[in-house]
């Protein structure tokens, strides 16, 4: 927090104009009072955690208000669907509104199905700074032999910052309906919004780029970010708030869009039309998107692209589920791969790279946790070690098993 | 404005070469801090500067300029700086979907088949500057950040190079001004598709331009210290002069970035 940047840059209004854009620096002085947001340690920016300690780690401390995170589905939408559901119960915690939107399950039952947050939870994270550090004096009673190694810090795999931001949750209980209550939210289910059968776009000279669920989506968020206030629009008596956003599974065949469906899809713009109108409407509003979207199902590697650059924050999960992977005993401890797609650069000409892009997480019961993948030492007699290169790239083909198989001749008989 | 890359290419803000049309380009990174540091030269040089901000807020380019030593909202009050807030001129045409009056502007995101032409005529009233008061900029200067988000909204790799031609023969031939256009690609590992909209865009741009800066990430990898390579290529417009090509990496600071040759950063020495 102590950072000097944050001393050069001007002080900005407190309040926000409705023709600015919410991408101020808010300086120390004027402490910001929104709940459940705090200034980003690296340029100031205000941010939120996305209910994943860890993954707020991974993004740079959490994700900046006014911004879009993507994720890319697994397959069976298990684990981006666990992250959906973080995000919206920290909203609920923090006591921010919602707005989520389905094609799929009514809003309602996605509400329902949040996880519990667990209150007491400073005995969690504390447990894993505590091995730590009981480690450390066995450690340097233990080294006799690599004495030159003592001063080194011990290798973290797992990836957590120091000061506490966010809440943990437990995945095995559901969020009591009271809480659920409390919250304000917003809810989008497609089937009860396709009504109109013809749309007035159609009719003008020119096709439009979106399809009639897309237009419908932005005309009612936009709606309900003007009504409550959100961008500025109407001077709030009671204080500011956050309205955090959930669009779920965007692109599938359910939106009416076959993005998914063929490798040339005739709206091949319609996504990205309509993300950049999401763009357009978080930098000018206090709120905070997460998308989802089954990338598995796009086959045109290019459109994926596009949607990836329209969008700030973008990460694929990747689920060992049903995959050879799975019995991998190099894997066994996780439950996927997680990628940083890109990170977004916000009002500074650098952002926070990590110094590791090899990433698994696994879901515990009472934790998201992500970790760097390293390779144990290989304390076996026998070297048959398959190297994580050859692992990834034969898992690929989809066929790990033959990989090892045929790389046994890595026995070198002397 | 990066010092470094000035002495590359020879350029400075008060002497520099009219009537230049600069590409940058990158390919699974992002360039747009190149972006950042024509537009604070140019504004040092004391040109008319007008700019597509295409993908980002008004307050982020401010902000980071600002850090570079160059006040955007001072620029835009004392009519040196127009800039165009694409995002915000977009909410305007793709909610409400009938026709505008005023803004024609982004009217490729309603109708994506009718191409740039009413973004190219908010560059040619906003170039020309003022005609009844005094020359007191210099020469015009356009940037674009970026030229491809048109095409992922649906706009034809055609109306683009149009529009770029247009703009060239209007900026940098007419007036001699500059020209700054930032293209972002996705590179293809196979070709799978031959007519992949970017790729297309890129080789039609470089056909176009003087001096390339094409941005890539490091070959061997990802590096926290390094993080890519830039080719500079000057293209020969005379006969004597062939194309010229220097390679380097690149590490971007909080006020700046860092140019040096291959293999002499500072973390690796």
């Amino acid at each position: 927090m102590a950072a000097p940047k944050m001393s050069v840059g001007k002080p900005t209004v407190d309040r926000l104009p409705c023709n600015t854009t919410s991408f101020q620096k808010k300086s120390r002085s004027k402490l910001v009072s929104i709940p459940g947001t705090r200034p980003s340690i690296q340029n100031g920016q205000l941010i939120v955690s996305t209910g994943v300690t860890s993954l707020d780690y991974v993004i740079g401390g959490g994700l900046a208000v006014g911004t879009l995170l993507l994720i890319e589905e697994d397959r069976y939408d298990s684990y981006s669907r666990m992250l959906f559901k973080y995000f919206l119960a920290e909203g609920v915690v923090c006591g921010h509104e919602l707005y989520v939107a389905s094609a799929l399950d009514h809003p309602n039952d996605i509400l329902q199905e949040l996880p519990a947050p667990i209150l007491d939870d400073i005995a969690s994270p504390k447990t894993v700074e505590d091995q730590a550090k009981s480690c450390d004096p066995e450690s340097q009673d233990a080294m006799k032999i690599a004495w030159r190694y003592q001063h080194l810090p011990k290798v973290q795999t797992a990836l957590a910052s120091s000061s506490r931001f966010g809440h943990y949750y437990d995945v095995s209980k559901t969020m009591d309906p009271e809480i659920c209550q409390a919250a304000r939210c917003h809810g989008f289910y497609l089937p009860e919004h396709s009504t109109a059968v013809t749309s007035p776009t159609a009719t003008t000279s020119g096709q439009s780029p979106m399809p009639e669920t897309y237009s419908s989506l932005l005309n009612n968020l936009q709606e309900v970010i003007h009504r409550e206030g959100f961008d500025g629009s109407v001077p709030q008596t009671k204080s500011r708030n956050i309205l955090r956003i959930g669009l779920h599974s965007l692109g599938s065949a359910l939106w009416d869009d076959d993005l998914c469906c063929r490798e040339n899809p005739s709206h091949g713009h319609a996504l990205t039309t309509f993300l950049y109108g999401l763009r357009a409407m978080l930098r000018s509003s206090l709120s905070v998107a997460v998308v989802t979207v089954p990338s598995h199902l796009i086959q045109n590697r290019a459109l994926m692209g596009n949607i990836t650059r329209l969008c700030d924050t973008a990460i694929a999960l990747e689920s060992f589920r049903g995959s050879e992977r799975e019995t991998n005993p190099l894997y066994k401890d996780y439950h996927g791969l997680l990628d940083v797609r890109q990170l977004p650069y916000l009002n500074c000409l650098v952002c926070d790279l990590p110094d590791n892009k090899d990433l698994a997480f696994k879901l515990k019961r009472k934790q998201f946790t992500i970790e760097r993948l390293h390779l144990p030492p290989d304390l076996s007699e026998t070297v048959s070690r398959v190297s994580r290169g050859e692992l990834t790239g034969t898992a690929m083909v989809g066929s790990s098993g033959c990989g090892s198989g045929s790389t046994g001749n890595r026995h070198l008989d002397f | 404005m990066f010092a470094e890359l000035n002495s590359i290419l020879n350029t400075s803000p008060d002497s520099f070469k009219p009537g230049e049309f600069i590409l940058v380009s990158d390919k699974h990174t992002d360039a747009s801090f190149l972006i950042h540091h024509f537009l604070s030269f140019y504004l040092r040089a004391g040109c008319k500067v007008c700019f597509l901000g295409l993908v980002q807020s008004f307050s982020h380019y401010s902000a980071i300029s600002q850090r570079l030593g160059v006040s955007l909202t001072q620029g835009r009050e004392k009519g040196q700086l127009v800039f165009l807030e694409g995002l915000k001129e977009s909410l305007g045409v793709l909610l409400q979907g009938e026709a505008s009056k005023e803004t024609r502007t982004m009217d490729f995101l309603r109708d994506p088949s009718s191409g740039l032409r009413g973004l190219y005529d908010f560059v040619r009233d906003n170039v020309r500057g003022a005609v009844g008061g005094a020359e007191e900029w210099g020469p015009p200067v356009l940037l674009v950040d970026d030229l491809s988000v048109v095409l992922s909204l649906g706009v034809s790799v055609g109306a683009a190079l149009d529009f770029s031609h247009y703009c060239r023969a209007t900026v940098c031939s007419e007036l001699q001004g500059s020209m700054v256009m930032l293209v972002r690609c996705e590179a293809e590992e196979e070709e799978e598709s031959d007519d992949e909209g970017s790729e297309r865009l890129l080789r039609g741009l470089i056909h176009q331009c003087s001096l390339t800066l094409q941005v890539q990430g490091l070959p061997t990898g990802y590096c926290r210290d390094i993080h890519g390579q830039v080719e500079v290529c000057w293209r020969g417009q005379c006969d004597r002069q062939q194309a010229q090509k220097k390679l380097f990496q690149y590490k971007v600071h909080d006020k700046g970035a860092s140019f040096f040759a291959r293999g002499m950063s500072s973390a690796v020495l």
